[in-house]
């Protein structure tokens, strides 16, 4: 039970991260709450169901090639629909909502509204203290930290990773310092929906896919952003671990914990905001100009 | 008699000099005449349901502007108050047995309620931290309704409370007249002083706090009024439905609601009111229209997101400012409206480019 719910916690708390990061970078960089973001993580995961039962490829290429294909449709919806209106902030936020209706209604018009699935890449599985735990958890896992550090990696060591960060810091002084801060948005949403792609192709095997599975991901996501704090890394990287573990307790001690599970990570969320009201690891943004 | 002829004369000539003179006003006035004059010429039970419940909706996303468009507190979870009044109206009917005239102002006070809960916590939280934040307590309620079935009906909701009226016809006048009068009471709130420091709190929330107003306080005011509007809307939607339940608290109908205010052009109260009255009624002929075509996929809500989306990308303050911008001209001079084909304006003779 206790290992359960670590193995559990961690999977969901390293997705949780995934997600929240990448859209944690687009909303600090470009000002953007991207509602679709867990739209284009659904998408990942429908593309490779396509490629490896429809096309048969075998699951590594799907799974590339869904993250590159996903990558490009995001880049299309930054260009055509969300740059032009930039400057209005409500009608951005609309236009993603919009954006995330269309991709579920087109899933739901190709595939209908089945329960559809995807084999894990491994079979079999391990038995640690008694438990067993699935080889494909563990992949998913890993994979899921690989990512995470390479992330880190990226942001701290490559120019790009700088420039997204001194962006997200303060816009004004970036483009003063000679960066191109609508190629660094640019750059940072292909980051950022490559992230969300990844992790829709790292999860697709423990997962159902159907066209609304992007709401549960999408709600878990946007609480750990305001928990960790907006646009700190670090702080959403904490908060998608401690409400994916919240999530993990709920459901196996809690009875109705499914139910009750989004309850109580959004009452922690509330909680902690009623403490800190910018997050655990609030960086306090300088006031919008 | 000759006391008639006064009145007559003088409502004349308010309507030429007032209403005539700017084709957003004839506009409310055709809207309203013909609203009401509708059930003269059709008294279809489906046509006056779909009517009914786009002026339910038409007041829930004119109370949603009412406190992000104008106060700037940017809510996500409106549904929360629409949902809350539903399920206080549904048990007062229900449970106590109280006639709807009772129950939707006591549902209403829930919602106001609700907006005093929600309001203390979201008052420290700015921009996105309370977009996202209000977000979370339609969901946190959403669960509490799943987990006590006993009171709350569980997955069902309450089924089965009493009519709203007797007839569909008196439906329809008691919904319609309803939204006309509450829309224009917040049309008239955002126009009045409170509406002013509404706006400014939103322009900039420091520089009202220097000028020595409680900024605290009105923004309580505004969650609380908004919460008491979106509760006549979810009360009225239970009666009518008979039915609170689960899908009054979804993440859905918040998102909805941004989409038709914002659609129909913030900051307005009436935008939104039109954007429903555009996109609901559409999405009802849209339906029966793709009804004739059963070999089609299911594509009515891809469409409706796409229109919202193009739309968007040519008008991004909405519609209705948009279309106000073409026909009506600002006088430079004193500020008030003109037609677009005027040289002059109307009150003051300066030349309008």
């Amino acid at each position: 039970m206790i290992l359960d719910i670590i193995i559990d916690g961690l999977i969901k708390g390293s997705v949780y991260a995934l997600l929240a990061i990448g859209f944690s970078l687009v909303l600090g960089v470009a000002r953007i709450i991207n509602i679709a973001h867990t739209a284009l993580y659904m998408t990942a995961a429908y593309l490779i169901f396509v490629g490896t039962k429809l096309m048969g490829l075998p699951a590594p290429l799907a799974m590339v090639a869904s993250i590159v294909l996903t990558v490009i449709l995001g880049l299309l919806i930054y260009n055509f629909f969300i740059k032009p209106i930039q400057e209005h902030e409500a009608a951005v936020l609309i236009a993603t909502i919009a954006v995330a209706m269309m991709i579920q209604e087109v899933f739901l018009m190709i595939f209908g509204g089945h329960y559809l699935g995807v084999n894990p890449l491994i079979d079999g599985y391990a038995t640690i203290l008694g438990v067993k735990v699935t080889y494909q958890h563990l992949l998913a896992l890993g994979l899921a930290l690989v990512v995470l550090v390479a992330t880190r990696m990226f942001l701290q060591k490559t120019r790009l990773g700088l420039a997204i960060r001194s962006t997200a810091q303060d816009r004004e002084v970036a483009n003063l310092m000679g960066m191109n801060v609508t190629r660094v948005a640019m750059g940072t949403m292909a980051v950022s929906v490559g992230m969300a792609a990844i992790t829709g192709a790292i999860v697709v095997p423990l997962v159902t896919v159907e066209p609304t599975m992007w709401m549960h991901p999408l709600i878990m996501m946007l609480a750990i952003v305001v928990l960790g704090g907006l646009g700190s890394i670090e702080g959403s990287f904490v908060g998608a671990f401690i409400l994916g573990f919240a999530e993990s307790l709920v459901v196996f001690l809690v009875p109705m914990g499914s139910f009750l599970k989004d309850s109580v990570a959004l009452s922690i969320m509330i909680l902690v905001l009623l403490i800190r009201p910018e997050g655990l690891f609030g960086v306090s943004f300088e006031e919008e100009r | 008699m000759g006391l008639l002829g006064v009145y007559f004369r003088r409502t004349v000539g308010i309507l030429r000099t007032e209403v005539l003179v700017l084709p957003s006003r004839v506009a409310v006035l055709v809207f309203i005449v013909a609203l009401m004059a509708l059930p003269i010429f059709t008294q279809d039970y489906y046509f006056l349901r779909v009517l009914i419940l786009t002026s339910i909706f038409a007041i829930f996303a004119a109370s949603w502007d009412l406190l992000s468009g104008f106060t700037g507190q940017m809510n996500f979870g409106h549904a929360l108050f629409f949902g809350v009044a539903a399920y206080v109206t549904a048990l007062l009917n229900l449970k106590l047995g109280l006639p709807p005239y009772f129950s939707i102002p006591l549902g209403a006070v829930g919602g106001v309620l609700t907006g005093l809960i929600v309001g203390i916590p979201c008052l420290r939280l700015k921009g996105s931290y309370l977009a996202l934040t209000t977000l979370a307590f339609p969901i946190i309620l959403t669960g509490i309704v799943f987990a006590i079935p006993s009171i709350t009906g569980g997955e069902l909701g309450l089924a089965g409370l009493s009519r709203l009226t007797g007839s569909r016809v008196m439906d329809y006048y008691l919904t319609s007249g309803l939204m006309l009068i509450l829309g224009f009471t917040m049309w008239k709130i955002t126009d009045s002083k409170t509406g002013i420091i509404l706006h400014a709190i939103r322009e900039d929330e420091l520089a009202v706090r220097t000028a020595g107003v409680n900024t605290t306080r009105y923004k309580l005011l505004a969650f609380c009024m908004s919460g008491f509007f979106a509760g006549v809307a979810g009360g009225l939607y239970a009666h009518f439905m008979r039915l609170a339940g689960p899908s009054g608290l979804e993440v859905g109908l918040s998102f909805q609601v941004i989409i038709w205010a914002v659609f129909g052009g913030m900051v307005t109260i009436y935008g939104p009111i039109a954007g429903v009255f555009i996109l609901y009624p559409l999405m009802e002929i849209l339906r029966i229209v793709l009804d004739q075509f059963p070999s089609l996929p299911e594509i009515r809500m891809f469409i409706f997101a796409a229109l919202v989306l193009l739309t968007l990308l040519f008008m991004p303050e909405g519609l209705i400012p948009w279309v106000r911008d073409k026909i009506e001209t600002e006088c430079p001079r004193c500020k008030v409206r003109n037609v677009f084909s005027r040289q002059r304006c109307r009150i003051c003779d300066a030349a309008l480019d």
